[in-house]
């Protein structure tokens, strides 16, 4: 695990291919969905057959641009796509379209938290591009297998200033920037198939040092524990090196997650000149002010501004608005069970931040695969607030409706659960306790406390638990009193 | 079928002297022909490569004019007529093409096309 | 049923339409042509069947009721727009016998008015050269002359037409490529607006030069064809969206009050005598037409040829990385390991002189080199291009020389790359600048070879061009002369 070097400081910056959620792909219109047949998804123009030529995907330009106005960046009015030269099997033209000088967006921020602490990172700039495609290492006679279904998929690629101190601030940015990307709906944030990989470029420096180190990238990282591993481990590696007497290496590195290392890759050690140019079968590509206001008002409330709108407006505490805002479908739920029990914003927040998550955690779901809806929430808190549940049954209907047994007014009906709220049948109970518990109540009234307790208990066991606990309280001290 | 006669041009340096400077400035060391047709992916032979060297300082000669021309403030000129970049709605409608990929593929199975293998 | 071949396409449209001749009657002509042709090497694929089979849909639809000037009209396409039914190699042998699973748009384009394909033109490999000589399958025999080049590097394409084995050609041009051919051949050689004719399924040479054209025997004929492959292809970013035309509208239009404008720097030293000689007798011939005459100044059109030789090879070298073995094409018999198996792929694949460009490109893009030649390159062609512009306010159309000798023998440059790139050296500034340009035949110089003279007009100006070209044709026969035994 992580070790503590006191005497330097890590300094990282991360790259992350986010996958464009687009129908087709970014040149072509060959689709981009999952797990197809090799090579059955690759079109003419992805094979870099002689004669073809790329059109943009409008769709992909947009998703750009909602994410450049998400982190309140610069969208360039003109950007331009060049070609980055090198030969590789699963890059069939021999050159990625990618964005060099000039990229569709620049600057912007991202705040991450880390323990109490509130951080801001600045990113650098993100560009549009075109996925490779893949290497199938299992034999073919020795061989290996090119399957070019993932080509020219469009990415956008986040690049951050060398902002993040350690692998901590590292995670969380990745675990923000993965948030809003699904926030904003613009990649769907499935890890495992690759729709968001992080490269990260580690370095450090000793402790008090203005004069960044050299640094290593690290490729492969497709989990936000693998981030973490292999930049401590890459930290690791570098102080060792360097305290050894070793000088840290500018290369690229690739993580194995099963030996917990990184490795230099082979295949890049070429020094590589990628000999850039303006793609001569693309025009510059122009987004107007209306375009982009359009995108605005199309624009989701932001995580950020949510959070600020829930405190302020429904009295949240931070920690829980924070909490609710983590993704956008929480927090979609969220305003769906409040818009459906309006006034009960504490109640709503405590249930799906207590009893929902812990559910979906067991299950190990997302909230859109939940068996039970915001409103259906709703409606079982609802049966709180109106005093017909206790909580206690409550978690006991919730349970049911988690199960499938139906709506919570269905379940307290077929379960006999309703509480006893009426004051008369309540009296009525009370009274036969207090007269089959004589020893109680002289107790109670020579001064002990405890007496009273039992007396409450001993209600609520004859009636079956049903009993409206305030009330059996409240009545059972009038008449002792 | 035609010969060929290895004999350059003499007339055509008569009359554009310009074109085939004296002093020939000779940008190009051999190791950078080295380095480009590694860079390019071409398998060059010792003896190609000295070749390729006499004639690409040749080339790169002429092309010297062009570098002595003040540009200060010009903007490069990357397509002839201008304009900006048309967009395609995003709509997938491509057929599935694998068959006929395969079919001028070198080397192929199950639907992949087969390379030597692949080294990260 | 000679004199059916050397029938324009107008007359041969005119003929199929009077139902005195068959498209099919036309294709076994024009098919018993090439076959008796074949010395020339124009042609690297013919597949009878298949150009029978167009023809015979042609007649189908002439039966229909369907009619259309083109319809049932041979020709035959440069090998480097790709097609479905005849192999499509750019004249490599990185792509020898590669089929294409789709049409060019050109290529489309001309099917669908009706016109029928004989086959697959000969040309310099991935079209880089202006001999022909660079061909993998061979080079082509000018038909005035069999010891000299027919030009390139739409060699087959000039040849063919030159000879009448083929009574129209698309033919692509980047540096001169249409042009130069065509002078040498004594042919109409035409080169439209950059952007005009779609790139889609033209194989890539230099993406922000490659245009494709025509050779016909005049100028009225490519007003004809011109006219179906021009327009917007969504299939091409750099496609101009601008509606069809008809490009013979100015056929017919006198070019009396006409300006045209002639550069004095393209008659300096190295304009050879015989070519000048001929030039400037077809500019007393519009001057006898009424056409005003003025010397204007092109200062830096001298640098296209610099300017060229950077940004066409870096456009090549990354066009041309796709050829790697892997996916088409060839791939190295003995090989190492991937790295290897590329290496000698392209090593064994491609010519010398695509290697060449490709070394060169890949050098001008190099670390530390852009600036100094790449950026410096798109610069002056900037300035190149900007002179045209203002040549333009002050005439219509711009006369000179298309080469600066007639057709030189095989051989004469092959060794010496940069006397043969001057060949280019009157065409390449109208390609930096991506305006149309033509060749038309305009006399003969030494040993009896074909002279070209070189018109040029503004962007989209193509209809006055060809007007301007078709009424010399109507005052002069150069047009007409057929090479002896064809």
């Amino acid at each position: 695990m992580a070790r503590s070097h006191p005497n330097w400081e890590v300094v990282i910056g991360l790259e992350t291919h986010a996958q464009l959620s687009t129908r087709s792909k970014i040149f072509s219109s060959a689709s981009t969905a999952f797990g197809a047949a090799p090579n059955s998804q690759a079109s003419v123009v992805d094979l870099a057959l002689p004669g073809v030529l790329p059109v943009l995907n409008r769709g992909a330009v947009e998703r750009a641009i909602r994410f450049g106005l998400a982190v309140g960046a610069k969208i360039s009015p003109r950007s331009v796509f060049a070609r980055k030269n090198y030969f590789y099997p699963d890059l069939p033209k021999g050159y990625q379209i990618s964005q060099y000088e000039l990229p569709v967006v620049v600057g912007g921020t991202v705040r991450i938290q880390v323990g109490d602490v509130e951080k801001i990172v600045q990113l650098t700039r993100a560009h549009l591009e075109e996925d490779a495609g893949k290497s199938l290492h299992e034999d073919f006679h020795g061989m290996s297998g090119i399957d070019l279904n993932r080509a020219g998929t469009p990415l956008l690629e986040i690049v951050t200033e060398p902002d993040m101190r350690s692998a901590a601030e590292a995670v969380a940015y990745a675990k923000a920037l993965h948030a809003l990307v699904q926030w904003i709906g613009i990649c769907d944030g499935n890890m495992q198939e690759g729709s968001f990989r992080c490269d990260a470029n580690v370095s450090v420096r000793p402790m008090g040092s203005d004069k960044l180190g050299t640094r290593c990238e690290i490729k492969n990282l497709n989990s936000f524990r693998f981030l973490e591993q292999a930049i401590e481990h890459e930290v690791d590696r570098q102080i060792e090196l360097i305290e050894g007497g070793g000088t840290v290496v500018q290369e690229t590195r690739l993580y194995d997650p099963d030996r917990d290392e990184t490795r230099a890759m082979r295949s890049k050690e070429d020094a590589q000149d990628y000999r850039y140019f303006p793609d001569p079968d693309l025009l510059p590509l122009v987004i107007a002010d209306d375009w982009i206001e359009r995108v605005r008002a199309e624009m989701p409330e932001l995580p950020e501004a949510k959070r600020a709108r829930l405190e302020r407006e429904h009295g949240l505490a931070p920690y829980d608005a924070a909490a609710l805002t983590a993704t956008r479908e929480m927090a979609d739920w969220f305003e769906a069970t409040l818009a459906a029990l309006p006034g009960q914003a504490k109640l709503c927040a405590n249930w799906i931040m207590g009893e929902v998550s812990a559910r979906l955690n067991r299950d190990e779901i997302e909230l859109a695969q939940a068996p039970i809806t915001a409103t259906a929430l709703a409606g079982l808190l609802a049966r709180v607030v109106d005093g017909t549940l206790s909580g206690k049954m409550a978690k006991e209907v919730f349970d049911a409706m988690w199960a499938g047994e139906g709506s919570a007014d269905a379940i307290i009906e077929a379960r006999g659960l309703k509480q006893i709220s009426d004051s008369g049948a309540i009296e009525k109970i009370i009274d036969d306790v207090l007269a089959a518990n004589p020893k109680s109540v002289e107790e109670f009234r020579a001064g002990k406390d405890k007496a009273f307790n039992a007396l409450v208990g001993q209600v609520m066991k004859a009636s079956k638990g049903k009993a409206n606990p305030q009330q059996v309280n409240d009545l059972l001290r009038a008449k002792l009193g | 079928m035609v010969t060929y006669e290895a004999s350059s041009d003499q007339a055509i340096r008569l009359r554009f002297p310009w074109f085939f400077p004296k002093i020939l400035p000779m940008p190009l060391a051999i190791e950078d022909v080295a380095r480009i047709a590694h860079l390019a992916r071409i398998h060059i032979s010792d003896e190609e490569a000295q070749r390729t060297l006499a004639q690409l300082n040749d080339i790169f000669a002429m092309i010297e004019q062009m570098r002595a021309v003040d540009t200060t403030g010009v903007e490069p000129m990357a397509h002839p007529l201008g304009g900006s970049q048309r967009l395609r709605d995003d709509v997938a409608t491509e057929p599935d093409w694998r068959e006929a990929a395969m079919r001028n593929a070198p080397a192929h199975e199950n639907g992949l096309f087969l390379v030597p293998k692949v080294i990260e | 049923m000679s004199e059916l071949a050397q029938s324009s396409v107008a007359e041969l449209g005119r003929l199929l339409a009077a139902k005195q001749v068959s498209a099919v009657e036309l294709a076994e002509l024009f098919l018993a042509r090439i076959d008796a042709h074949r010395d020339l090497n124009a042609f690297l694929d013919v597949r009878p069947e298949a150009t029978l089979a167009q023809a015979r849909d042609a007649d189908r639809r002439r039966a229909q009721g369907e009619t259309g000037a083109l319809l049932g009209v041979p020709m035959a396409h440069k090998d480097i727009f790709v097609t479905r039914e005849w192999a499509s190699t750019a004249s490599s042998k990185m792509l020898e016998g590669y089929m294409s699973p789709f049409d060019a748009t050109v290529v489309e384009q001309l099917r669908t008015a009706g016109m029928v394909c004989l086959g697959k033109l000969n040309c310099d490999e991935f079209a880089m050269g202006s001999s022909n000589e660079n061909s993998a399958y061979g080079p082509v025999l000018n038909p005035w002359d069999k010891g000299a080049v027919p030009g390139g590097s739409s060699g087959g394409s000039s040849a063919a037409v030159a000879a009448r084995i083929a009574p129209v050609a698309t033919a692509t041009d980047t540096g001169g490529s249409i042009r130069e051919p065509a002078a040498f051949t004594g042919i109409t050689g035409t080169k439209p607006t950059y952007g005009r004719p779609s790139r889609w399924g033209m194989i890539a040479f230099a993406s922000s030069l490659d245009t494709a054209g025509l050779m016909t025997h005049s100028a009225e004929d490519a007003a004809l064809v011109l006219s179906s492959m021009l327009g917007f292809d969504p299939k091409d970013s750099t496609s101009v969206d601008r509606p069809a035309e008809d490009c013979a509208r100015d056929l017919a239009k006198p070019v009396k009050g006409l300006r045209i404008g002639v550069p004095k720097e393209f008659f300096g030293a190295g304009l050879s005598p015989d070519v000048e000689q001929a030039v400037r007798a077809a500019l007393d011939v519009y001057r006898g037409l009424g056409a005003e005459i003025r010397e204007i100044s092109l200062p830096n059109a001298a640098l296209g040829i610099p300017v060229y030789y950077v940004v066409a090879p870096a456009e090549c070298s990354s066009n041309l990385s796709r050829f790697d073995g892997v996916r088409y094409g060839h791939r190295a018999k003995h090989h190492g390991d991937l790295a290897d198996m590329i290496k000698r792929s392209r090593a064994e694949g491609l010519g010398p002189e695509p290697k060449r460009r490709i070394l060169i490109g890949a050098y001008v893009l190099s670390h530390g080199y852009y600036d100094a030649y790449y950026l410096k390159a798109q610069q002056v062609r900037r300035l190149i291009a900007d002179e045209f512009q203002r040549a333009f306010t002050e005439c219509d159309v711009i006369a000179g020389p298309v080469t600066t000798t007639v057709a030189f023998g095989f051989g004469e440059k092959a060794a010496d790359p940069v006397s043969m790139y001057l060949a280019d050296l009157y065409t390449v500034p109208g390609s930096l600048a991506g305006i149309p340009s033509m060749s038309i035949p305009c006399g003969f110089g030494d040993k009896g070879r074909p002279v070209g003279l070189q018109l040029m007009a503004n962007y989209f100006d193509e209809a006055r061009m060809l007007g301007a070209a078709h009424q010399y044709q109507l005052a002069t026969d150069w047009h007409k002369r057929v090479p002896a035994g064809f």
